[in-house]
C-alpha cells in the first residue's frame, strides 16, 4: 500500500458477467486509460453502461475477467481491496451504523494500525475538512443525508489514499445540497492533491468536476477527453446525444468539400462539419438546441423555417419547439421571444452542425 | 411520532381488531399462569410456601435445576456457536445454498420422538455407528451415546440447530453487504470485517436467538426420557414436574415446580437481554437505500 504515486494505468480492463441463458456479456470491455497524479476523472454514461463496474474493478470489489491495473510499476488487480488502499465513497454512503461519526472516520486508520495518539488529530483534521466539527459523537442515523455524505467522504480521505473512488455520491441529495457538495468535492480534491475517479450519469457534474471525462456506453468507452472537448466535439453520435445534442436528423448527402458536408432532406438543407468518415448516401447531423439561433443565416444559408408548437419559459431563456412544414421537430433554446403559432426562421452555424455516419 | 401525539389521537375503532388476540392470550396464557401460580401456593398440607420449601429441600427435586441447566446451556451455546459461522458462510447466494439450507433445516420437521428413535438405532451400543467404527478398526471399545447425558445433548443439538441457524441466517442477510465492502476498501481483511462490522451488528440478534433456543432446550422432556437416564443424570426439571403431577397426583407441587422452571428461564433471559443493551440496536443499513 503506497501513499503516493505518479500514475495509475488501466490496460484492457474487462469484466464479464453470466447473462440470461448462461451467455456471458461484457459489462466492461477493454477499458484502457492512464490516470496521472492529481487528475480528476469522471466516468460518465447512462445506467448500465459499465461505469460502476469499472469503479468496482479498480477498487478490487469485483475481480477482472481480463486486463491489468498497475499503480506505477506495481500490479494491483490481483490484490484484495483491503491491500489496494484506495478510498471509496459509496452511492448509499455505507456508513457503519453502530459507530459514531468519529469512529467511522477513524476506522481506516485503526485497520492500518495507526497509533491511537495519531488517530484523534487526523480524524479532527478530516472533520474540519468536511465541516462536521461538533458532530463527531453522533451515530450516522442521527445525521441528515448531506452530513452522512460528508462523513463518507471524510472516511475515505482520512487514510490519505493515492486514489479516491466515488460512486454517484450526490445522487441521493436534493438539488441545492448537490451543488454545494459538488463544490466541496472539487475543493477537497484540490486540497489533497491526489487523484479522484468519479462515477456519474449527470453530465453537468462530470463537466463541472472533471479534468477528463470518460464517456461510456454498453461497457465500451466512447470518448476520453477534456470536458470542453466532450461538450463541443463529441466523438460520435452516442456521445453527442448524451451531451445534449437533442436535434438529430438523418439526411441525404448532397456533396462534400474537405470536412464540410452538404445535406438535404424534406424541408431542410444544411451544411455542417464532418466529425467521422461517412459511408453510404445518408448521414446524421447533431445540433445542440442552444446553438440553433433565431433569424436567417448569412445569405439564407442553413436556415430552417417552422411553426412554434410549444414554448417553455425557463427564466434566462426559453425552450422553443418548432415544427417544419414536413413535420420535423426542431428544439431551440434561446433568449429570444416567440409565441405559440408564430412562424419563425432559425439557422445553425456551419461549424456547429456536427455530421456523423448514420447509426 | 411522539407518545403525546398518539395519546391525543381519538380512539380508533380498528383497535377492536386486537380483541380476539387479547382474549386468546387471556384464556390460554394469562389465566393458566395465574391459576398455576395460585395453585402452587395452596399445597395439600402445610403453609402457602410449603411446596417451595419442599422443592428446595428434597434431594431429588432441587438438583434438577442444575441437571437441566447442564444440558440446556451447553446445547444452546453449541447451537448458536455452530449456526453463526455456517449462516455466515451461507449469506452469499450460491447455487448450492438452497440445497444446503434445506438439508440443514430438515431436522426441524422431524419430531423429537422420531429423532430419538433414529438415534437409538444409530448411536446405540449395537448401532450403525458402533458397527462402522469396529469394522474400520477405529475404535473397538463399547460406545455409549444413548441413555445418558450425551444422548440428550446430541438430540437437543439436532432438534435445536435448524432453529438457531434459520434465525441467525435471517439476521445476517439483513445486514447490508455493502458495509463489509466499505470496510474492505478501508483496509479490513475478512476477519476484521467479521469482527468489527458483522459481529457488533449481529450481537442483539444473537442474544435474541440464544434466549429462544435456551427456552426451548430448558423445557426438554421427551428426549430426556427416551434418550437419557431419566432416573439419574438426565432427570431434568420437567420430569420432576411430570412425576409430581401424574405419578403423585400432587398438582400443587407440580405447579410450584413449573413456576420455578419459568423463573429460572426468566433469569437467564433477563441477563442475556440485559447484556444486549450494551450493543447498538438500530437499523443495519449504512445510509439511504
Amino acid at each position: 500500500m503506497k501513499h503516493d504515486f505518479s500514475e495509475l494505468k488501466l490496460e484492457g480492463v474487462t469484466r464479464r458477467f453470466a447473462g440470461a441463458g448462461g451467455q456471458a456479456f461484457a459489462a466492461l470491455n477493454e477499458l484502457t486509460i492512464t490516470i496521472r497524479r492529481g487528475e480528476f476523472i469522471a466516468l460518465l454514461g447512462p445506467s448500465g453502461c459499465g461505469k460502476s463496474t469499472a469503479l468496482n474493478c479498480i477498487a478490487g470489489l469485483l475481480p477482472l475477467s481480463g486486463g491489468t491495473i498497475h499503480l506505477d510499476e506495481v500490479r494491483i488487480d490481483t490484490l484484495p481491496p483491503e491491500r489496494r488502499g484506495f478510498g471509496m465513497v459509496f452511492q448509499n454512503y455505507a456508513l457503519f451504523p453502530h459507530m459514531s461519526v468519529a469512529r467511522n472516520i477513524g476506522f481506516g486508520l485503526r485497520m492500518r494500525g495507526v497509533a491511537a495518539s495519531q488517530i484523534g488529530p487526523r480524524v479532527d483534521k478530516a472533520l474540519k475538512l468536511v465541516q462536521l466539527v461538533g458532530q463527531e459523537h453522533k451515530l450516522p442515523g442521527q445525521l441528515s443525508g448531506g452530513q452522512q455524505q460528508r462523513v463518507a467522504i471524510a472516511r475515505a480521505i482520512v487514510i490519505e489514499p493515492p486514489l479516491v473512488l466515488m460512486d454517484e455520491p450526490l445522487s441521493n441529495l436534493d438539488a441545492k445540497l448537490r451543488l454545494e457538495t459538488r463544490a466541496e468535492i472539487r475543493r477537497i480534491h484540490r486540497e489533497l492533491g491526489r487523484s479522484t475517479i468519479y462515477v456519474t450519469h449527470d453530465q453537468d457534474e462530470a463537466l463541472s468536476l472533471a479534468d477528463r471525462i470518460v464517456v461510456m456506453k454498453d461497457g465500451v468507452v466512447q470518448q476520453i477527453a477534456t470536458p470542453l472537448e466532450v461538450y463541443a466535439q463529441p466523438a460520435n453520435l452516442h456521445v453527442a446525444r448524451f451531451m445534449g445534442y437533442r436535434n438529430v436528423f438523418e439526411l441525404d448527402v448532397e456533396g462534400e468539400e474537405g470536412d464540410r458536408v452538404r445535406l438535404g432532406g424534406p424541408g431542410m438543407r444544411l451544411t455542417g462539419t464532418r466529425k467521422l468518415p461517412l459511408s453510404g448516401r445518408q448521414a446524421t447531423v447533431a445540433i445542440r438546441p442552444e446553438e440553433v439561433l433565431l433569424g436567417e443565416g448569412p445569405g439564407g444559408q442553413n436556415t430552417i423555417e417552422g411553426k412554434v408548437d410549444n414554448v417553455e419559459y425557463c427564466g434566462r431563456d426559453s425552450l422553443i419547439d418548432l415544427v417544419t412544414a414536413s413535420g420535423t421537430l426542431v428544439h431551440v433554446r434561446s433568449a429570444g421571444v416567440a409565441q405559440r403559432g408564430d412562424t419563425v426562421r432559425v439557422h445553425v452555424p456551419v461549424e456547429r452542425a456536427l455530421i456523423y455516419p448514420r447509426d | 411520532m411522539s407518545a403525546t401525539a398518539l395519546a391525543r389521537a381519538p380512539f380508533d375503532r380498528a383497535l377492536w381488531l386486537v380483541a380476539p388476540a387479547t382474549l386468546f392470550m387471556l384464556a390460554l396464557f394469562i389465566y393458566p399462569f395465574v391459576y398455576g401460580l395460585a395453585l402452587s401456593f395452596t399445597p395439600t398440607q402445610g403453609g402457602a410456601l410449603e411446596n417451595y420449601r419442599k422443592f428446595f429441600t428434597t434431594d431429588n427435586l432441587w438438583p434438577t435445576i442444575w441437571t437441566t441447566l447442564r444440558l440446556a446451556l451447553p446445547a444452546t451455546l453449541i447451537n448458536v456457536g455452530l449456526a453463526l459461522p455456517i449462516a455466515f458462510m451461507m449469506r452469499i447466494k450460491t447455487r448450492y445454498q438452497r440445497w444446503l439450507t434445506t438439508i440443514l433445516v430438515v431436522p426441524i420437521t422431524l419430531g423429537t420422538v422420531l429423532i430419538a428413535e433414529g438415534m437409538l438405532t444409530y448411536f446405540g451400543p449395537k448401532g450403525w455407528l458402533a458397527q462402522l467404527l469396529q469394522l474400520l478398526h477405529l475404535y473397538d471399545g463399547s460406545i455409549r451415546l444413548t441413555h445418558n447425558y450425551w444422548g440428550v445433548l446430541i438430540s437437543l443439538i439436532i432438534s435445536g440447530f435448524p432453529f438457531a441457524f434459520l434465525l441467525i441466517l435471517s439476521y445476517i442477510t439483513g445486514i447490508d453487504p455493502v458495509l463489509a465492502r466499505a470496510a474492505a476498501t478501508l483496509g479490513a481483511d475478512p476477519k476484521a470485517q467479521f469482527r468489527h462490522i458483522y459481529l457488533p451488528l449481529l450481537a442483539p440478534g444473537l442474544a435474541m436467538c440464544f434466549c429462544l433456543a435456551f427456552v426451548q432446550a430448558f423445557s426438554v422432556f421427551p428426549s430426556a426420557v427416551l434418550l437419557g437416564a431419566p432416573a439419574g443424570p438426565t432427570r431434568v426439571i420437567s420430569i420432576a414436574a411430570y412425576e409430581a403431577a401424574f405419578e403423585q397426583y400432587d398438582y400443587s407441587l407440580a405447579s410450584a415446580i413449573a413456576m420455578i422452571m419459568g423463573f429460572v428461564q426468566l433469569i437467564i433471559v433477563a441477563v442475556v437481554l440485559g447484556l444486549r443493551g450494551l450493543f447498538y440496536r438500530g437499523p443495519v443499513v449504512g445510509g439511504k437505500g
